[in-house]
């Protein structure tokens, strides 16, 4: 029941932040409604037991991620005069096309298919996929742990390859 | 317990949001944060799947996007700036060098 509430109240506010970021022209109102879905999902994580998800979400995404979306609009400058004419005439109506296709095809399969998004388990146990710190440490650095190295490893190049590209300068300038 | 093809419906339903925000809008911001909605539509059916067959191997994949979600942030805004630099614009449309 309380899982149910919470997931018609943040899921309504995590498509509201959605439809904010694509149609408002202020790319700072974007920002906020890209906060506004991310919370939203962490809530959901949370409701689902996916407790350190959650955290890392808030802290990674609501926090650096956005922080850094808002220096760089702050850098670059609100550009509200983003123009709404479309360079290639037919691309609105694929897109649209497309959008409705998929929605028909979800819902039907959904509605009139034999069809299971996800298979129940066998034995459902909440405690099997309680995401403690603990619990997500066991698998991270048993099964995953050459991921978790590749990842750090990811992490310092992109950090490096940022920086460089700051400091990049043209050769003739 | 809610079931878990609700999360997927909504997750879908973020996905595409994202997808038409992407198609449609021309400031390459605008655009990221697209990409960080798709993102987290793909992180939230991990998360409900992961639960709904009792696998914790579904939370340390959405451990695993985010942080390589945050290191393609760091690049692609990045490379928004520097393109700003040269072209002092955000648009998409301007970029039109590699036209055939």
């Amino acid at each position: 029941m309380v899982e149910a509430l919470a997931f018609v109240l943040m899921g309504l506010v995590a498509l509201a932040g959605a439809v904010t970021v694509v149609v408002s022209r202020n790319p700072i109102h974007s920002a906020m409604g890209l906060l506004g879905t991310l919370v939203a999902v962490a809530v959901l994580y949370v409701v689902q037991l996916a407790h350190l998800v959650a955290a890392v979400q808030v802290i990674v995404y609501a926090g650096a991620v956005l922080t850094l979306f808002l220096f760089v609009i702050m850098l670059i400058g609100v550009d509200t005069s983003e123009t709404r004419d479309e360079k290639l005439p037919y691309q609105r109506w694929v897109v649209g096309g497309l959008a409705v296709v998929i929605v028909v095809f979800a819902a039907g399969l959904t509605l009139f298919g034999d069809f299971e998004w996800v298979p129940a388990a066998s034995t459902t146990s909440p405690e099997a996929t309680n995401g403690t710190v603990q619990a997500i440490a066991v698998p991270l650095f048993t099964d995953w742990v050459l991921a978790f190295e590749a990842t750090a490893l990811l992490l310092t190049i992109a950090a490096a390859g940022a920086i460089a590209l700051a400091h990049y300068r043209r050769r003739e300038a | 317990m809610v079931d878990a093809g609700w999360y997927m419906a909504l997750a879908g339903a973020l996905f595409l949001i994202g997808a038409l925000g992407l198609l449609l809008r021309r400031n390459a911001l605008v655009m990221f944060m697209c990409i960080e909605l798709m993102l987290n539509a793909v992180n939230l059916t991990l998360i409900s799947a992961g639960r709904a067959l009792n696998d914790l191997n579904g939370q340390v994949a959405v451990f695993f996007i985010l942080v390589v979600a945050a290191a393609e942030v760091v690049v692609g805004l990045a490379i928004i700036v520097s393109i700003f630099r040269l072209r002092t614009t955000a648009s998409v449309d301007e970029l039109s060098e590699l036209r055939g």
